[in-house]
């Protein structure tokens, strides 16, 4: 079927205006309708009943206090996964070693596994009825149902990110201004912040971004692990289920609309790191 | 080795600010239909808690489907107290947690069921399907809402008010099956939760009727006004009865057992039974039954002990693997 | 087990040890507890659950809803990638900048604004009832959430190959008497194929999994529209842990042997 698209692409390519346009209108479209549909639908339902609503709803404790779980889950998870990645994206591009291939595909696994299984994998370690259960439970630690299960099922889905932004891109870049550094007298922590980050940095930003925004929006693993307790252990993706579950229409579009507004700033964000990208590239190229 | 350490020094902190707030806090792990009661009882509950000579407490609350909620108390969420959508649910607490003793109904008056409840039609305005009993529910062409029985309280007794009348009517298991069967292939959408259906039904304009609880019918009234949507009591509904328990082995790690008792005693004293009458659950008080008659039809009852045995004979036939409903669906 | 090349670079132990460990304990330790729950269960049983009627269907509902959303994305996806890489219009930057918005947005704020969409009192779902037939509350509607969630994986994976196909090929192709169909066939899809296959089995993986945005719109019907990751919550639900790891261990196999699959095509764009 995509045959037909490509076809139609490469006929049009030949200089038919016609054609062009037609292509353009149909991305417009199918951009209208998939995308921007959607977010018109957030925004007309969250200021419905007008802005005073609106903002009724965001400064409400429980929606503050949603916002706070959001933030601590992503200020940690974020960093975790920082360290991990430059760890990982240096093994992988820098050396070649045997199961390499395997070692990709599992730091690429968190991906794809469905979020459900993410939070199960959780309530089966850390449960009352789990493998570290009864020892959790005689120290009185609280995993699950608390903080910590929130941050640790955020911090699973987002492992690859970073380092999956950075993989190819160091491999990409080679090691030889590294190994120059090196046989110049540089340490490996001078190599490492003086070579190696400033080549990386706008990847780097790159995969944070990307990082912070599915921490910020998961909502399967973590409800699973939640124990869903008002003010305590809902995250905003969660409070914004709540509301919707409790005739507030209004006021979960609204925190919804929050989350969107969070959305588009990441992707501004994105947006920036990425043109600084490929100019470096571009800039690359042509030394 | 540092990481570790400052993992684990993480870890002691969290859960110590968690021991530090529970000496005032207490955790309402509950259904999902009771959102907006126990929002009022809590704070009457305070009022008199300090009115007592006690400091202020924190309640928290934690609503979802009633299997869903009991799961996550064996898992681990540390209620104090659990008010959930019918017995059979706070069994598996004994049963897989050993978190309460198995004789937990008797330890309150009216089998630990301080308020009940029952199942009522909520059709559209005008009753354009003329929906007046649970025949018309089988009727080709006739969308019912109902939730998914496995993970909704709600969900079960509106199954087994069908079979119940279906049973009598037609005076055999069979035939009560075929009823339902008939009924479910009706149901366009199956959500997880009572109030998930709620949601279908009466935003997202789904269905002909909601099989809903009477408690959940009148505050859909009440939250859309009552020009939409109009209650229609059927010949014969189920006494529905959501009970509640304290969780002992919660409550004596976190030394709360005094005021989770009173946390649920106050549920029978008058004001209690009050609130539970104003957010239209039918009260076991008679004084105050008295006093919202005029909110609650008459309806024909049968209950879960005499008709069907309890929730232990009761939830393996109909709902555990294997059972009724998962045969109605398999037959499709 | 392991040898370096780069002699002159530091860091080897220290970065594939705490990789190893730190994937270890987040993810392998976890997903390894799932097996050992599961490795319980006998052949048979295990067999049993995963062959349950209800369990079939739910996961040919996941696996065509996710293969149908895939394919979806691979036309519109290409066509957006096209159109970005080939031509220069108004709102360009808007498009391409909004690309990302899925994986930006929460997936279930996507679940509740497509269902207010969809639903038959809803913008779009009034005139698909008008025509006589319903979007939420059935595998379209399902397929319509997976094809939003999944959109960015088949556009930015097009992206930057469509940019390094240099134009003269095709013209040269062209000036060499090709026919537009023959350019197409033996220039341009060669050169994407590899690509388009990596964008879509992402879309395709990342579609069998998700929840949150499909939960609000799915209906959950069982047999019907209950879709596989919920058939995990609701035996969870249910205390039916055997049940629920079953079917964690299933999709996860799934999961896994789709990457590898992934990862091999990546190998083989890189080597070109």
């Amino acid at each position: 079927m995509s045959t037909v698209t490509l076809a139609a692409i490469s006929a049009a390519r030949r200089g038919h205006a016609l054609g062009r346009t037609l292509l353009i209108a149909a991305a417009w479209l199918a951009f209208a309708l998939l995308l921007l549909l959607p977010l018109y639908i957030v925004l007309s339902e969250a200021l419905k009943q007008g802005l005073g609503t609106f903002f009724t709803a965001l400064i409400e404790p429980d929606a503050l206090s949603a916002l706070k779980l959001t933030l601590i889950a992503v200020a940690i998870s974020v960093p975790l996964n920082v360290v991990f990645g430059l760890a990982a994206a240096w093994c992988v591009s820098k050396y070649e070693f045997r199961g390499k291939s395997l070692l990709v595909t599992l730091i690429d696994l968190p991906f794809s596994v469905s979020p459900v299984i993410a939070g199960l994998i959780y309530v089966l370690l850390f449960g009352a009825q789990g493998f570290f259960g009864p020892w959790l439970q005689d120290r009185d630690i609280q995993i699950i149902f608390a903080v910590p299960g929130i941050v640790l099922a955020t911090v699973f889905v987002t492992v690859p990110f970073v380092a999956r932004e950075l993989i190819p891109l160091m491999q990409e870049q080679g090691s030889q201004e590294e190994e120059a550094a090196r046989l110049l007298g540089a340490s490996g922590w001078q190599m490492f912040w003086h070579v190696t980050l400033p080549n990386i940095k706008w990847g780097l930003i790159y995969g944070v971004v990307l990082c912070t925004a599915r921490a910020m929006g998961e909502f399967g693993a973590v409800s699973v692990v939640s124990g869903h307790i008002r003010g305590v252990t809902n995250t905003l993706p969660l409070h914004v289920e709540i509301l919707y579950n409790e005739y507030n229409h209004v006021a979960a579009f609204s925190v919804a609309s929050l989350l969107l507004a969070l959305a588009l700033c990441i992707l501004l964000l994105k947006q920036w790191s990425e043109s600084r990208l490929t100019r470096l590239k571009s800039n690359a190229a042509e030394e | 080795m540092s990481i570790r350490r400052f993992a684990l020094a993480a870890l002691a902190g969290l859960s110590l600010s968690a021991a530090v707030q529970a000496q005032t806090s207490l955790l309402n792990v509950s259904y999902d239909p009771t959102r907006e009661l126990y929002q009022e009882y809590n704070a009457a509950f305070n009022k008199h808690w300090q009115a007592q000579g006690h400091e202020p407490v924190t309640i928290q609350q934690s609503h979802g489907g009633s299997g869903k909620q009991a799961r996550a108390v064996i898992d681990g969420l540390k209620a104090d107290v659990v008010t959930l959508a019918l017995a059979g649910d706070i069994d598996e607490l004994n049963k897989l947690g050993k978190l309460i003793p198995e004789d937990w109904q008797k330890r309150l008056p009216q089998a630990s069921t301080p308020y009940t409840s029952t199942i009522v039609f909520l059709v559209r305005k005008g009753n354009p399907k003329q929906i007046k009993d649970w025949d018309d529910l089988v009727k080709p062409g006739v969308e019912v809402i109902t939730p998914n029985p496995k993970t909704s309280g709600g969900a079960r007794w509106n199954f087994l008010a069908a079979w119940a009348y279906a049973q009598q009517k037609y005076g055999s298991d069979d035939k009560a099956q075929a009823f339902v069967e008939q009924l479910y292939k009706n149901v366009p959408v199956l959500d997880t939760g009572a109030r998930g259906s709620t949601i279908t039904f009466v935003n997202n304009h789904i269905g002909d009727v909601l099989l809903a609880w009477e408690n959940e019918a009148f505050l859909a009234l009440k939250e859309q006004g009552g020009d939409q949507f109009e209650i229609v009591a059927p010949s014969l509904s189920i006494l529905a009865e959501p009970p509640v328990a304290v969780v002992d082995k919660n409550v004596d790690k976190k030394g709360t057992r005094e005021l989770a008792n009173a946390y649920l005693n106050y549920l029978y004293s008058e004001e209690g039974q009050r609130i539970a009458a104003k957010n239209f659950y039918r009260p076991r008080s008679e004084k105050v039954a008295a006093e919202f008659a005029k909110q609650f039809p008459a309806l024909k009852l049968v209950t879960i002990d005499k008709d069907f045995g309890g929730w232990k004979s009761a939830q393996p036939k109909f709902f555990n693997d294997g059972g009724v409903f998962d045969q109605i669906y398999q037959a499709k | 087990m392991s040898r370096r090349t780069s002699p002159v670079i530091p860091g080897f132990g220290l970065t594939l040890g705490y990789t190893l460990v730190y994937l270890s304990l987040l993810v392998l330790i976890p997903l390894g507890a799932m097996f050992a729950h599961a490795a319980q269960l006998s052949w048979a049983q295990f067999w049993a659950i995963v062959s349950a009627p209800r369990v079939v269907a739910a996961l040919q509902l996941s696996f065509t809803t996710a293969l149908f959303a895939a394919l979806l994305n691979g036309i519109v996806g290409t066509l957006l990638a096209w159109v970005l890489v080939r031509y220069r219009f108004p709102g360009r930057k808007i498009i391409d900048a909004m690309i990302d918005l899925p994986f930006a947005l929460p997936t279930a704020v996507a679940g509740i604004a497509l269902t207010a969409l969809y639903a038959p009192a809803g913008l779009v779902g009034q005139w698909a009832q008008a025509l006589g037939f319903k979007i939420a509350y059935t595998p379209l509607g399902i397929t319509l959430a997976l094809t939003f969630v999944t959109l960015p994986f088949v556009v930015r994976t097009l992206q930057p190959v469509l940019e390094d196909i240099p134009r003269e090929v095709e013209e040269a192709a062209a000036c060499l008497g090709a026919k537009p169909w023959q350019v197409f066939r033996y220039v341009l899809v060669p050169a994407v194929l590899p690509a388009w296959l990596t964008g879509f089995a992402l879309a395709f993986a990342r579609g069998i999994g998700e929840y949150g945005s499909v939960i609000f719109i799915a209906g959950n019907m069982p047999m019907k529209t209950e879709i596989l990751p919920l058939l995990i919550m609701v035996k969870l639900d249910q205390y039916d842990y055997r049940g629920a790891t079953s079917i964690g261990v299933l999709m996860l196999v799934v999961s896994f042997v789709l990457l590898l699959l992934i990862n091999l095509l990546q190998r083989r764009i890189e080597k070109r």
